[in-house]
């Protein structure tokens, strides 16, 4: 194997016979030692300096705007929840007040009601009286004239069934006692 | 035979190959070897995909985004959780590491690829580096206060002594659990799974029915690829998280 010769012929920095287990070679540590401090320190610098910045700033950028977007979202339920709000109130406030007029309204109408209800009344009673005693009036002098009909006719058939003569006044005291 | 010293020999795997000689510093020769090319390699990987992820910086993203995303966060939170506000600085410092160690032994699963976390010293440095960062940064924020971590609160005196040794050396142990966690994980991870797809080439030259029973070394070799693949993710995370957890001591040493 020519790797192995190469081992072989560098065997001046302390040959890799096999009696040495590599690991522990301690013939091999200063090379180890001087490029793992290159090579770690070049990694550090690499790091600290412009890989991690990059990626931390990716982040913070995300967040950023993960955070924003969140407020904004939250910024604008508020404003919903206030507007509903607010609609809610104005629907009320238009539901009482429609109510309100719905009872004066009513009110109003019934006492208006009332009113003409009792004025109507009032005429339709006196009317009614009016009535009444015309009809009172018209029935006294009926029976007025019933009476003296009847009168009359007592004398004319007393003096056909007696042929005598009958004075007003008796006749007239005959159907009083009738009456009574 | 050389070619068969590969496919038999789990350990060539961790070779280490020099690809050129570079100077030499008190006796020691710099050489960049296969191990700096695959830690040039996952430093590459690392950025240009995350460059990429990051190109379009689209509100809302697309896979390789949501990728580079999830990375971010993922460390992002951990650091944010563990450490809290102040923690923040830390994050780069995390993250890189988390990077580095996850892309190391997810590079490792390529074959023909070399592990860079298959050598101790690699992660001996790096947990060394971060239980060194926890004391600086603590004697730095907390002055010599700092040093209460080790003397906990509402212990009875006559103990104190006792639970203050074990403090110490549970501390002290730290870069040892930390480095050697994950440099075992990811070695003995990649023995096995070398040792039982060589079977497999083994058991099929040696043929007949031992060849038919190939099968059972191959499945399990695939099932292990899996778990090695899980390993890969895991011991990167708990590099990551306990790395939060020791930084959190500088920062907050009282119990």
């Amino acid at each position: 194997m020519a790797t192995t010769e190469t081992t072989e012929s560098t065997g001046a920095e302390g040959g890799h016979e096999s009696g040495v287990f590599p690991p522990l070679d301690a013939t091999s540590f200063p090379s180890q030692l001087f490029w793992l401090v290159i090579f770690f320190g070049a990694l550090y610098l690499l790091m600290s300096r412009m890989v991690l910045p990059k990626l931390g700033a990716i982040l913070t950028t995300r967040k950023a705007q993960v955070d924003g977007d969140i407020a904004r979202a939250q910024a604008l339920k508020d404003e919903t929840e206030a507007a509903v709000k607010h609609y809610e109130k104005a629907l009320a406030d238009a539901k009482a007040n429609a109510n309100d007029i719905a009872r004066d309204t009513k009110a109003k109408v019934s006492a208006q009601i009332d009113g003409e209800q009792s004025v109507l009344d009032g005429e339709l009673a006196k009317k009614i009286k009016d009535a009444e005693a015309r009809v009172a009036k018209a029935k006294a002098k009926a029976m007025e004239s019933v009476e003296s009909i009847a009168g009359e006719s007592a004398a004319d058939i007393v003096a056909s069934l007696t042929g005598g003569k009958t004075t007003k006044t008796a006749v007239a005291k005959a159907i009083a006692g009738i009456k009574r | 035979m050389a070619t068969e010293t590969v496919v038999n020999d789990p350990i060539h795997q961790f070779r280490l190959h020099n690809l050129f000689d570079l100077f030499s510093v008190g006796g020691h020769q710099i050489s960049f070897t296969n191990s700096a090319f695959f830690m040039g390699l996952i430093v590459l990987f690392i950025t240009v995909f995350l460059l990429m992820a990051a190109s379009k910086a689209a509100m809302v993203p697309g896979r390789l985004q949501s990728i580079g995303e999830m990375w971010y966060s993922m460390i992002h939170n951990m650091v944010n959780n563990v450490l809290g506000e102040e923690g923040k600085v830390f994050f780069p410092l995390v993250f890189s590491l988390f990077s580095f160690v996850l892309i190391a032994n997810m590079l490792g699963m390529f074959p023909y690829f070399f592990t860079v976390t298959s050598h101790v010293i690699v992660t001996a440095s790096l947990a060394l580096f971060v239980v060194g960062l926890v004391v600086v940064v603590g004697i730095y924020k907390h002055g010599l206060g700092w040093f209460r971590l080790f003397v906990p609160h509402g212990v009875p005196i006559v103990i104190l002594p006792i639970i203050s040794v074990i403090e110490i050396i549970s501390f002290l142990s730290r870069p040892i659990s930390l480095g050697l966690r994950l440099f075992g994980n990811i070695l003995a991870g990649h023995i096995v799974l070398k040792v039982f797809a060589g079977f497999v080439v083994s058991m099929i030259a040696a043929g007949g029915i031992i060849a038919v029973s190939s099968v059972l070394s191959l499945g399990m070799a695939v099932a292990l690829t899996a778990l090695e693949f899980l390993v890969a993710f895991l011991q990167a995370f708990v590099f990551a998280i306990l790395t939060c957890v020791y930084l959190n001591d500088a920062l907050h040493p009282s119990h």
